[in-house]
């Protein structure tokens, strides 16, 4: 193994490109009037946080937000701005004038939260986080399926959301035909 | 001649293997070799896809007992280049009402993710130059996640062009492709689960091991598995016997259906959407959707080769290497050199011509299906046939474990060939229920003359 | 528990297994200026003549009547939303099925494990099948 030299890595320059890019892309994102661009520069940031999750070695979950992410729910993202035909926002900014209050409230409240969780130290920076097998498809099949590790029920659980996800989206479909 | 062969920087490029852990190799190196790679991936795909143009358009042809183009170059060769020189020289439209940015953007979003798509592929074995990005530990998800990013061309150009027949076209076809992610999805499934790798090379490497391509729960093999003993056989479609070829037929159904080649050709039907989602589309940018499609079509033929044929392996072994003996002759380097940038790219290409022939083939005998029979065929068939398979795929693994090769693996086929039964007799049963009713059916409807039309005087044609 | 081949294992160790995606990176930024190139040079290099009718929406000839951005069926919908779902199985399929082979004596409980989760879905998939969602009418 190389040892890793302290001081600016590659990986460091990645990150900071693709930290940037994913802050840049977010703000756009919430700033933009046109849904439909909105909806991709929120492709791009998922995209951005995929690499920084490549670069924290999580492999399998950057593959996962691009396949999920981007490739699933960013479409039907699209697929419904589509559908509702979301081209003039001027209107909806009357009625969404009351909600500011709370916005700014909320908004401050996760300000807080986050900054917490920012300032706090880390309960136990474990030096596994630099292990480069941890986040392999391989690793986390092997702690996914193992029946020493507590997560067979939480596992098969999900099974069952996603059942009722399947039941509500076709409810929901089937009462509009 | 030894200063440059035995620089360090000419051992750092090409003699150091990322697999010795004795040397390490320089980012910088790391670079360069990328870009070496890159530049042989890339220039594959960016040479192959005109010639693959003319190749469909000639081999079309020929199956209509037309010419085809045969002027530009000898035999037509040159055409798609001289197509690609006049494109770039046509006026670039952009219609009036069209979302600029949006419209502009798309024909790049469509091509690069399939220009990308191609780091993952093995030409062959070698650990440093088999492939553009040859130790990719997601190896085939890695595909798969640039696969579902295909998409957004398709849904940007229908939705940016503002043109009915765009949006109709961008939808069905953007619908399409998802729907059939999924049964691509699952026959990759049943590749990982014979092999228990996502590593492509892995993939191939585990078709070429002699005797037991299913040596459960141990998978000690070299990185170069060329033994003689191995062939076609070993190969994952022959794999659990029925399971294996199901999934391949799975992969190459959904794999028509993802680059909406003719068959499944729904976002061109031009009867109905015109020209679909890049009806706005001039100049090079159409080209731009043009190239991605075929780049698209071979890379999803590279893949099916990968999973399910055996790669760069050869249909026998003693064909996918120089013999032993040559050794005394010519030098070991040579050797290495030649059975890995000659004798494994020759039969990866063989097949891939033999692939891209068949989906040629495919497209100059079949008729277009129906896009409601299409979407049908896609979740009431293609799914649950790759979610049943893999099950049955596993459950044979594991029957194999605790009762021996064949006699697992035939109790498993006996549980598939049961579900099949089953089905048949609900299928009959409907069937049979549905004609009941038609036939005891009293109400017949009232028969009507059909008002006498004026029809217009034809003449007969003289035979 | 046999681990992984040792093959791809001493691969993965030589080197850090960030270094193995270089060649994407450089391959994703090259296919994105490709791209960028062929649009920017057909702009350049084709000649500019508009005319109102050229810039038209082309609708085989007719006048367009409205705008396209009409509200499209609710199937569409449906359909993407049910591939997310299905999309999500899968995913989960991947990590088991590359462990599956090397499970050892895990290997009945992990298939029936899999089983069971694959099963709660296909009650679902039964479900949206008699509902007729995949019905296009």
């Amino acid at each position: 193994m190389p040892p890793t030299s302290p001081g600016v890595t590659g990986e460091m320059i990645l990150f900071i490109i693709f930290g940037a890019a994913a802050i840049a892309t977010a703000l756009v994102m919430v700033l933009q009037t046109n849904p439909v661009r909105s909806a991709l520069f929120l492709v791009l940031n998922l995209f951005c946080v995929a690499v920084l999750y490549l670069l924290l070695n999580a492999w399998f979950l950057a593959a996962v937000q691009v396949l999920v992410y981007t490739g699933a729910i960013m479409v039907l993202f699209l697929f419904v701005i589509m559908l509702l035909n979301l081209g003039t926002p001027d209107r909806e900014a009357d009625r969404l004038r009351p909600q500011q209050p709370i916005a700014v409230l909320s908004g401050l409240v996760l300000a807080l939260i986050i900054g917490g969780v920012v300032l706090s130290p880390l309960p136990n920076p474990s030096p596994t986080l630099r292990d480069d097998r941890l986040g392999t498809v391989e690793a986390i099949g092997r702690n996914l399926f193992d029946p020493a590790q507590p997560w067979l029920f939480p596992f098969e659980v999900t099974s069952i959301l996603l059942l009722i996800a399947v039941i509500g989206s076709v409810v929901l479909a089937k009462r509009r035909l | 001649m030894d200063a440059i062969f035995g620089s360090e920087i000419w051992k750092q490029l090409f003699v150091y293997s990322v697999t010795d852990p004795a040397h390490h190799i320089e980012v910088w190196a790391h670079v360069v070799r990328s870009l070496l790679r890159i530049g042989i991936g890339l220039g594959f795909i960016l040479t192959i896809v005109p010639g693959l143009i003319w190749l469909e358009r000639r081999l079309l042809s020929w199956m209509q007992g037309r010419l085809g183009p045969n002027r530009v170059g000898w035999q037509g060769l040159a055409q798609p280049i001289a197509d690609g020189i006049k494109l770039f020289f046509k006026e670039d439209i952009i219609p009036t009402n069209v979302d600029r940015s949006l419209y502009i953007l798309a024909p790049g979003v469509a091509l690069a993710p399939v220009l990308m798509s191609v780091a993952v592929l093995p030409w062959n074995g070698s650990p440093d130059w088999g492939a553009v990005a040859p130790g990719l530990n997601i190896g085939i998800l890695f595909l798969l996640a640039i696969a579902s990013i295909e998409v957004y061309g398709v849904i940007l150009a229908g939705w940016s062009s503002n043109n009915k027949y765009s949006l109709l076209g961008g939808l069905r076809a953007s619908s399409q492709v998802i729907s059939y992610e999924l049964g691509m999805g699952l026959s990759i499934i049943a590749v990982l689960l014979m092999t228990g790798t996502l590593a492509t090379q892995s993939i191939v490497g585990e078709q070429g091991i002699i005797g037991d391509p299913i040596n459960i729960g141990n998978t000690a093999y070299t990185v170069y598995p060329h033994s003689l003993n191995s062939g076609f056989w070993h190969w994952h479609f022959l794999a659990f016997f029925p399971f294996g070829l199901v999934a391949a037929v799975v992969y190459l159904i959904s794999m028509v259906a993802e680059t909406n080649r003719a068959r499944l050709a729904l976002r061109e039907a031009d009867t109905e959407v015109e020209a679909g989602f890049h009806t706005e589309y001039s100049s090079m940018k159409f080209a731009m959707f043009f190239m991605g499609e075929y780049a698209n079509m071979l890379i999803v033929s590279a893949i099916a080769i990968t999973l399910f044929f055996g790669g760069w392996l050869a249909p026998w072994g003693a064909l996918s290497q120089i013999p032993a003996s040559a050794g005394a002759y010519l030098p070991a380097w040579l050797i290495n050199t030649l059975n890995m940038a000659v004798i494994a790219p020759f039969w990866f290409g063989i097949k891939l011509f033999l692939l891209i022939c068949f989906f040629i083939w495919l497209r100059a005998t079949l008729p277009r299906l129906r896009y409601d029979m299409l979407m049908k065929f896609g979740w009431k068939g293609i799914l649950p046939i790759g979610l049943v398979n893999v099950v049955l795929i596993a459950l044979s693994m594991a029957l194999q474990q605790s009762f021996g090769r064949l006699r697992g693996h035939l109790m498993a086929v006996a549980v598939g060939l049961g579900i099949c039964f089953v089905l048949f007799v609900i299928k009959m049963a409907t069937y049979r229920k549905r004609r009941l009713d038609t036939e005891t059916t009293t109400i017949s409807p009232i028969r009507r003359e059909p008002a006498a039309l004026p029809v217009p005087a034809r003449r007969t044609r003289e035979v | 528990m046999p681990d992984q081949s040792t093959a791809v294992q001493a691969a993965q160790t030589a080197t850090p297994l960030l270094h193995t995606y270089i060649p994407v990176l450089v391959l994703a930024i090259l296919a994105v200026g490709l791209a960028a190139v062929m649009t920017i040079l057909s702009w350049v290099l084709g000649p500019k003549k508009p005319t109102p009718q050229k810039l038209a929406t082309y609708e085989s000839g007719v006048v367009p009547i409205g705008s396209a951005r009409e509200r499209f069926p609710v199937k569409f919908y449906l359909i993407a939303m049910l591939f997310i779902i299905f999309d999500i199985e899968t995913v989960f399929l991947y990590p088991w099925a590359v462990n599956y082979r090397h499970s050892g004596g895990l290997m009945i409980f992990n298939l029936v494990e899999m089983a069971v989760f694959v099963a709660i879905l296909f009650v679902g998939y039964i479900y949206v099948w008699r509902k007729g969602a995949f019905e296009w009418d």
